[in-house]
């Protein structure tokens, strides 16, 4: 088929362009865009997680950033302890190695995720949404009561975590193919996991819970199974965010963030493998760019760049029917035919109302 | 605790939370009927409290500013449907999510040319500003008073237009059947756009009720924007008497949540953690509360329909 | 390729040095969208006003400001940071509004020498052992204003406190300063929640504690709540309410109106104080900007000057980054807050006043300063340091 061959091209230019991002913009003279595009792919990882059981599960969880912030703290708190020499709760030693704080993100953020997924899963809908952000607010609320790791402020990072050689998340080259390889470990592992029995499973869920369950599955097992792995992977691209911020607090799990998340699922195509590295790159190169260009257009201008961020996001909403990757399919103009037609596009059930 | 403060603190509660009220219950008609999250409420809040002080600024009158700001609010509200809105119902409500974001960020942006980057001046009028000593040596302010008694009209009003009137019972049949109303030769983007309206209304109402207590500033609407969802959520989506009982449970939770936790902390803990945790638990009571009641009813307290 | 790469790596190096010597670059990140948008835009049109009576450069060099909108969050400032050192190659960041989101760029800039001239966030973090040669804050710490408002209401003889604040470190920071020189009686310290809209509880703790004053520190839009709904309840009367500037600055003035009228409260700077840098300052503030410089105004406008003079004393040398640094300590510039002069932690040794709110002819309210509380006054945590 034309569409997806034409999505294979550009999912091979997409790859080609971020291999060789680094070594092009070192050359070029901008290293920025080397730890710019560290950041994004790190972002890609989180809303990419939260792709797996938002897109392919069918739960939109509005506190994903919790978990971000959770790997992120991980690796914020044992910073503090081994900066000062002092033992967390009295027991465990800080460290900045990076063996130890990587996988310790993720255990920990899959460890919150638990408890909180068994609690949200018996809920869909609506409800699912609202009550993943009460669990999210309550944790963000916890992280500006540690006075201890100074509440609101947070924690300044000065150390990266330490990897063996050849791996210094100091060098940004070094730090972005890190990034990288996280990103596309992670998304080879959610192409197998969804085209697996586990996947056809938490797909068959999302459509039609009852018809799973009729068929001897839990579907409640899946979808937790799904939500665990998927605050896990987010604990790890806190902590790689951290690294590279240098810095982590409590505006790390603010639902503005795991809206954010949100956004660049939907702006990218829900429920697309790579949709979220599209969504994210897209927001958050348009957040870097849109005041510069106004900037460049009347002096002044760029303070008001919201303005027009708001319009294109809606436009994108309003005429790009399955995100980025619906482009990338070829869809706009079919999208726009649509429109003008009253029926459903094709493939896609009608959402069934309450 | 002194029985005399406890009362004081019970309406303070009730107080909070009747103004959650007025801005929840614009949000849970254009939920429940259109089946529209639409995050841009808050906006229309901020409108409307932009525009009340302004008018009162050119008029020296708060009565006539809310007659003239009211109105206007909602046809911000008409505008916003016509242009951005209508073509989002039948969709996904993450498509809704991410349009009305984009909604939010070019309001703010626009109240900030339109009207600077400071803060607006915004007082109950002369014949509010007083207290009256409802409770002995607690005197209450009159203009709080005054939001008590707004939110109780707009709640017997909606309560009024939905359950007796022909507009409100082709709302409820829009909300539960659409082809069916569409069958009958009813205009139902028609209705739609005035329930839009109503909706919009609604919160330019509350823009300008708590405009007096609250900082007229931009980005105001976000603030309470969250604290509205959790209240429409537990009250139950679609329900106006839904939204009214969550209200008032949030405004009574967040309140003693404030008074109670931070004493009762520091009974067991020493007084400078217990000050930290007091306030965080405090934050946290109203959404322990949400999560509570989506836990052991995921709909709400008073579902809507069906 | 291996050696392709770090071939590469030393292009780039070449090609990343900051532009030729004789230009200033100056990363300007401050809130200018959304909610707390006020401070941030005042922070930006002194710093801007500054540079003009500057004659349009500063030390000499051809100076240019890069702007960026850091939203108010931590994690924009130190993407904003990182770009605006990676890629503008920026000499000087200023223009923080926010102590976390200062803690937050600290180790981007420390890791890459950049200075940060903070004109406002002055966090206890970095003013004892976590001071850094590269923070430098021409504002005050952040307990400053309210040390001189325990120190006014010690003098002014009142003895039963109720002192509340957010709960946060600037808001702990601000009821610890208080009571480092108020050694009355506390009734009460509250902390309250961030952001918080509705005050009516904490009013009536308030009454019921019958206190003979408070104490309140709450920045921006929680301040503005909390000033109309303590005179709305009619507490204004009875009990005397003392703050920090922040809690009364003209950006807040104009949105609480008559609630504010008479009430005292602690700053640096006012708009009338006696000098001759204050009244152009304000003077060609008002004819630029159309309105009554804030605190912020102030702040940004002396951060222009401070480093006008600083880079001049460098000789305009901006590649010795710890030549620089000697020249801000000892900078001198004619600040429109009076004497001023850097303590060994990077945080300002200077006078702080009593203002009250009056009302001018025209209806505007503003501060009017009516003594001094402390002369030369620097910081409690100045010792802590290291540098």
């Amino acid at each position: 088929m034309a569409g997806a061959r034409r999505r294979k091209i550009a999912l091979a230019c997409l790859l080609g362009f971020l291999v060789l991002l680094p070594p092009v913009a070192l050359a070029a003279g901008e290293p920025f865009y080397v730890s710019l595009f560290t950041r994004i792919l790190i972002t890609a990882l989180a809303a990419a997680s939260l792709n797996l059981i938002l897109g392919f599960g069918g739960m939109v969880s509005f506190g994903h950033a919790a978990f971000v912030g959770i790997g992120g703290y991980v690796v914020g708190i044992a910073f503090v302890h081994a900066s000062d020499g002092t033992l967390f709760l009295g027991l465990l030693p800080g460290t900045v190695s990076g063996f130890v704080v990587l996988p310790l993100a993720m255990i920990v953020a899959g460890l919150v995720a638990l408890p909180i997924g068994a609690i949200c899963l018996r809920t869909t809908g609506i409800s699912f949404i609202m009550i993943t952000l009460a669990f999210a607010q309550m944790l963000y609320y916890l992280m500006i009561s540690l006075r201890r790791y100074n509440g609101q402020d947070g924690i300044a990072v000065w150390q990266r975590s330490e990897l063996p050689w050849p791996i210094d998340l100091d060098d940004r080259m070094s730090f972005y193919y890190v990034a990288l390889a996280v990103l596309l470990a992670f998304l080879y592992g959610t192409h197998r996991m969804v085209n697996s029995r586990f996947g056809r499973v938490l797909r068959a869920a999302k459509d039609n819970e009852r018809r799973v369950r009729a068929l001897g599955f839990h579907a409640y097992r899946y979808k937790l199974a799904a939500f665990v792995i998927a605050g896990a992977a987010a604990g790890l691209s806190g902590a790689l965010l951290v690294n590279s911020t240098g810095f982590v607090g409590p505006s790390y799990l603010e639902w503005h963030r795991s809206g954010d998340l949100i956004v660049m699922v939907v702006l990218g195509g829900v429920g697309t493998l790579f949709g979220p590295v599209l969504g994210a790159g897209a927001l958050m190169l348009l957040e870097e760019f849109i005041p510069e260009l106004l900037n460049g257009l009347a002096d002044g201008l760029g303070e008001h760049w919201k303005i027009f961020l708001g319009p294109i996001l809606i436009l994108i909403v309003l005429y790009a029917r399955r995100g980025l990757m619906g482009l990338v399919d070829g869809s706009l103009g079919g999208s726009l035919l649509r429109r003008l037609r009253p029926e459903p596009p094709p493939g896609k059930p009608p959402r069934r109302r309450r | 605790m002194d029985p005399l403060l406890l009362i004081e603190q019970s309406l303070n509660g009730f107080q909070l939370g009747v103004m959650l009220f007025l801005m929840a219950a614009g949000l849970t008609l254009v939920f429940g009927v259109m089946d529209m999250i639409n995050l841009a409420h808050g906006s229309f809040y901020m409108v409307g409290a932009y525009l009340t002080a302004t008018f009162v600024g050119l008029f020296d009158s708060f009565l006539l500013a809310v007659v003239l700001a009211v109105p206007l609010a909602a046809l911000v509200g008409v505008v916003v449907e016509l242009v951005a809105l209508r073509t989002l119902y039948g969709r996904d409500h993450l498509d809704q999510v991410l349009a009305t974001f984009g909604l939010i960020l070019f309001f703010n942006e626009l109240v900030k040319i339109v009207w600077g980057p400071v803060p607006l001046r915004l007082t109950p009028p002369e014949f509010l500003a007083g207290q009256v000593e409802l409770i002995p040596g607690a005197p209450y302010p009159a203009f709080r008073l005054a939001v008590i008694v707004v939110g109780i009209a707009v709640g017997a009003f909606l309560w009024y237009l939905i359950g007796r009137t022909r507009l409100g019972m082709l709302i409820r049949a829009g909300a539960s059947n659409r082809e069916m109303v569409t069958a009958l030769g009813v205009d139902i983007a028609r209705i739609f756009t005035a329930v839009f309206a109503l909706g919009a209304g609604l919160a330019g109402l509350a823009g300008a009720m708590a405009g007096p207590i609250l900082a007229v500033e931009v980005g105001m609407g976000e603030h309470i924007l969250i604290l509205t969802f959790v209240v429409i959520v537990i009250g139950g989506i679609g329900s106006v008497k839904g939204a009214f009982v969550g209200a008032v449970l949030v405004g009574m939770v967040d309140t003693f949540g404030r008074v109670l936790l931070p004493t009762t902390l520091k009974l067991f803990l020493d007084p400078s953690t217990a000050d930290g945790v007091g306030a965080s638990l405090a934050s946290m009571a109203i959404y322990i509360l949400m999560a509570a009641v989506l836990f052991f009813r995921p709909r709400g307290l008073f579902p809507a329909h069906g | 390729m291996r050696s392709l790469i770090l071939t590469a790596g030393a292009v780039a190096l070449m090609a990343a040095t900051p532009a030729a010597a004789d230009e200033l670059k100056i990363g300007m990140i401050t809130t200018l969208s959304g909610g707390g948008s006020g401070l941030g835009i005042d922070i930006r049109d002194g710093f801007m006003l500054g540079l003009e009576h500057a004659g349009g450069s500063l030390g000499g060099l051809e100076t240019e400001v890069i702007e960026g909108d850091d939203e108010r969050s931590p994690e924009v400032a130190v993407q904003l940071a990182d770009r605006m050192i990676e890629r503008d190659g920026v000499h000087i960041v200023t223009g923080i509004v926010w102590s976390n989101l200062a803690l937050a760029i600290m180790p981007t800039l420390a890791r890459n020498e950049v200075l940060f001239i903070s004109p406002n966030a002055g966090p206890s973090a970095l003013a004892g052992e976590g001071c850094s040669p590269y923070f430098f804050n021409v504002a005050w710490q952040n307990d400053n204003n309210h040390e001189a408002m325990g120190q006014h209401v010690q003098n002014a003889g009142f003895e039963r406190l109720f002192i509340l604040a957010p709960n946060y470190p600037a808001g702990q920071d601000a009821l610890t300063g208080f009571q480092r020189f108020y050694t009355g009686e506390v009734v009460e310290e509250l902390y309250t929640q961030l952001g918080q809209l509705d005050y009516a509880a904490e009013l009536a703790q308030i009454r019921a504690a019958e206190p003979d004053a408070v104490f309140f520190f709450l920045p921006g839009g929680m301040g503005i709540n909390f000033i109309k709904q303590y005179e709305q309840a009619g507490l204004k009367d009875e009990i005397p309410l003392f703050g920090p500037a922040f809690s009364f600055s003209q950006d807040i003035l104009g949105a609480v109106g008559e609630a504010a009228l008479d009430v005292y409260n602690t700053a640096q700077w006012s708009p009338d104080l006696d000098n001759p840098a204050n009244a152009r300052f304000v003077e060609d503030f008002v004819a630029t900007y159309e309105r009554i410089p804030s605190l912020y105004a102030s702040q940004g406008y002396d951060a222009a000057l401070l480093i006008d003079a600083a880079v001049t004393a460098a000789g305009g040398d901006l590649d010795d980054t710890e030549a620089l640094i000697a020249a801000f300590e000892t900078a001198e510039f004619d600040s429109v807050r009076g004497d001023f002069s850097f303590n060994t932690n990077h945080f300002p040794i200077q006078d702080f006043h009593l203002r009250q709110i009056v009302q001018l002819d025209d209806g505007t309210l503003t501060n009017r300063l009516v003594e001094t509380v402390f002369t030369e006054h620097g910081d409690a945590y100045a010792q802590d340091c290291s540098m």
